[in-house]
């Protein structure tokens, strides 16, 4: 079973994102870029997958610029076979990506694809589903544990309630959660080897998928800050301000 | 035309967000209607048909978990009569709708924060450090709303009650089991008082401290992903950028730095109280009130003052 693992290359998650002052975006310019980080998780889960002899080969892809190939090679490093690389330069919204995902997946028969549940940057939380209802499979998103059997996978799910587990059919998609598993860190030989590893590079007009937004994003603003309060010097002081100052106890 | 509200309930209640999601579509397209999936839903379809501006509630019987393969197939039936169609952002919403946006080949618009014409959309990006303001193209429009920035309709309507036409489940999911987080505090999401703790707490058993508290409060318990992660308290506890978003009236953050992501998911509270032993703790660029202090001082310290002045 091939495994298909989409990774996006977003602002790293440690940056404090600043916005721009004439309100068309933020600012992405010498920032530190990474792999989404539920991306890592989906990477991580893939390649163990392999580990177990459950997949035979796992495929990174990404849709975004030139420097989005690199990573693909922290995928590679990672333990993923190939890449996939989509060449776009500025935002592709999410079911334009599905469209390209899609287009891949009728190519590459994977038995399963892996997304992280949300990209950090978009904060979108829809890929996934997507993918899933334009290829008609089922999904198990939110992913905290993956059990899969002949022709079936069991998915544990972290809900607003707890937990919850679904039998689906594969192929399926699944999006993964932050308790699925710990990424690895890429040692120093297996980041030498990724650098043999194939990337093929594409276009999304290869893939019959024209990528212009459909929404129209018309400003980008800065949320209204708060302000640091007050530091009080002890519990009985708290207590006094949350009663009779803000009135909330 | 219309817009269809997806209400969120666990068939025997219908919860709060679906009131608040219903006073957003309002603003979006009227008249608006409720679709109640469920098994055994009849008394959370009653309950929807009290929401004030609700014109009609649709029930269907069968779909006992939500689960995102046959509500795509329900709500894509239903959806010739709708301009839109919006779901409450919660691990639900999030599920199944981008499957009927992708099948109407339309953009989905997640958590929108405001409306500000029937087209038009405030959303958070970044983890909420920008707002995004996006228009939507002409055709359905599909929603999930970020329900504490909305305010729930009352229940002064009466609303008719049908079944919905019946659609084809595509067999390829089934529900095997769940474990949910039992407890008789409120909900996180809409608990007036959330008080919530982080790696600093150490261990599970030190969130009783927490519970007490929050017994003496009628407050949820809420808590960082570092203390989900070491497995002092369940996932549904995180709350976040990547968990549950809350904005009550009094936040209390106990042994929890204020990394962006946490920030994310509850700097919209009222008031926010924090105690940490670091005074540099980002946390109190939030706070309104700070104690700097150890928490396995100040917390029994808490209890003892809160009972002191009767709660
Ligand atoms: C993709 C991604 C998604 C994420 N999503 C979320 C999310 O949704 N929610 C979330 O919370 N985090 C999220 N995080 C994690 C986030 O970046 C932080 O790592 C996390 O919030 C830290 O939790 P914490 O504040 O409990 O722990 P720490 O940062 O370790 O802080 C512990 C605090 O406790 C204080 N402390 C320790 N002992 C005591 C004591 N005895 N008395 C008083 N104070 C004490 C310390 O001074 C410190 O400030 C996410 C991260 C990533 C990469
Ligand atoms: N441009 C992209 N390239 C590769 N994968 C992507 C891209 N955009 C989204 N994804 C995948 O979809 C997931 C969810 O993203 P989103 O729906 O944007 O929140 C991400 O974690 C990735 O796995």
């Amino acid at each position: 079973m091939k495994v298909l693992v989409p990774v996006k290359r977003v602002i790293d998650y440690n940056v404090k994102v600043r916005v721009k002052s004439d309100g068309s975006g933020v600012d992405l310019a010498n920032v530190k870029m990474s792999m989404n980080p539920f991306d890592e998780i989906s990477v991580e889960e893939a390649v163990r997958l392999k580990e177990k002899g459950k997949a035979t080969e796992v495929i990174a892809v990404s849709i975004g610029p030139q420097q989005a190939s690199e990573t693909i090679r922290t995928a590679l490093a990672m333990g993923a076979d190939r890449g996939i690389l989509v060449k776009v330069d500025g935002d592709v919204e999410p079911l334009a990506v599905a469209k390209i995902l899609k287009a891949i997946c009728d190519a590459e028969q994977p038995g399963l694809v892996i997304l992280g549940k949300q990209a950090i940057d978009d904060d979108s939380n829809q890929t996934g589903q997507m993918l899933a209802a334009l290829l008609g499979w089922p999904q198990g998103t939110f992913a905290h544990k993956l059990d899969i059997g002949e022709g079936q996978m069991n998915v544990e799910r972290e809900i607003d309630g707890g937990l919850q587990t679904v039998e689906v059919k594969l192929p399926a998609i699944v999006t993964t959660d932050l308790r699925l598993n710990e990424p690895r860190y890429a040692s120093l030989p297996n980041i030498m080897k990724a650098k043999k590893k194939p990337i093929d590079e594409k276009a999304p007009g290869d893939y019959g998928v024209d990528t212009a937004p459909r929404l129209k994003v018309l400003k980008v603003t800065e949320p209204a800050k708060r302000q640091a309060g007050v530091k009080v010097k002890d519990v009985a002081e708290l207590l006094d301000k949350l009663k009779n100052e803000a009135g909330v106890i | 035309m219309a817009s269809l509200v997806i209400a969120e309930h666990d068939n025997k209640t219908l919860k709060d967000s679906t009131a608040k999601t219903v006073a957003a579509a309002a603003q979006v397209s009227t008249p608006v209607h409720v679709l109640v999936a469920g098994a055994d839903c009849a008394g959370v379809a009653e309950q929807a048909a009290k929401l004030a501006g609700v014109e009609k509630v649709l029930v269907a019987e069968g779909y006992n978990k939500m689960l995102a393969e046959p509500m795509e197939a329900l709500i894509v039936g239903l959806s010739g009569g709708y301009d839109a169609i919006l779901a409450p952002a919660t691990t639900n919403g999030k599920n199944y709708l981008p499957r009927v946006a992708a099948k109407l080949d339309v953009p989905q618009i997640s958590e929108i924060l405001k409306v500000v014409s029937a087209d038009t959309f405030e959303r958070p990006i970044y983890a909420g450090n920008a707002i995004q303001t996006v228009q939507a193209p002409a055709g359905k429009k599909v929603i999930t709303v970020r329900v504490t920035a909305f305010k729930p309709v009352d229940s002064s309507g009466s609303a008719a009650i049908e079944n919905a036409p019946a659609a084809a489940d595509p067999g390829i999911s089934k529900f095997v089991g769940e474990e949910l987080s039992k407890s008789e505090r409120p909900e996180l999401t809409s608990a007036k008082i959330v008080i919530s703790g982080g790696r600093g707490m150490q261990s599970g058993d030190n969130f009783h401290m927490l519970e007490k508290i929050a017994d003496k409060l009628h407050a949820a318990v809420g808590a960082s992903r570092a203390a989900v992660d070491a497995g002092f308290v369940p996932n549904d506890y995180q709350v976040g950028q990547t968990g549950k978003v809350v904005a009550p009236e009094l936040y209390i953050a106990v042994g929890i730095s204020g990394a962006i992501q946490h920030l994310a998911g509850m700097k919209d509270s009222k008031v926010i109280a924090a105690i940490n032993k670091d005074e540099e703790a980002p946390i109190f660029q939030v706070a309104d009130y700070g104690l700097v202090a150890d928490l396995f001082k100040a917390v029994p310290e808490m209890e003892e003052e809160l009972t002191k002045l009767g709660y």
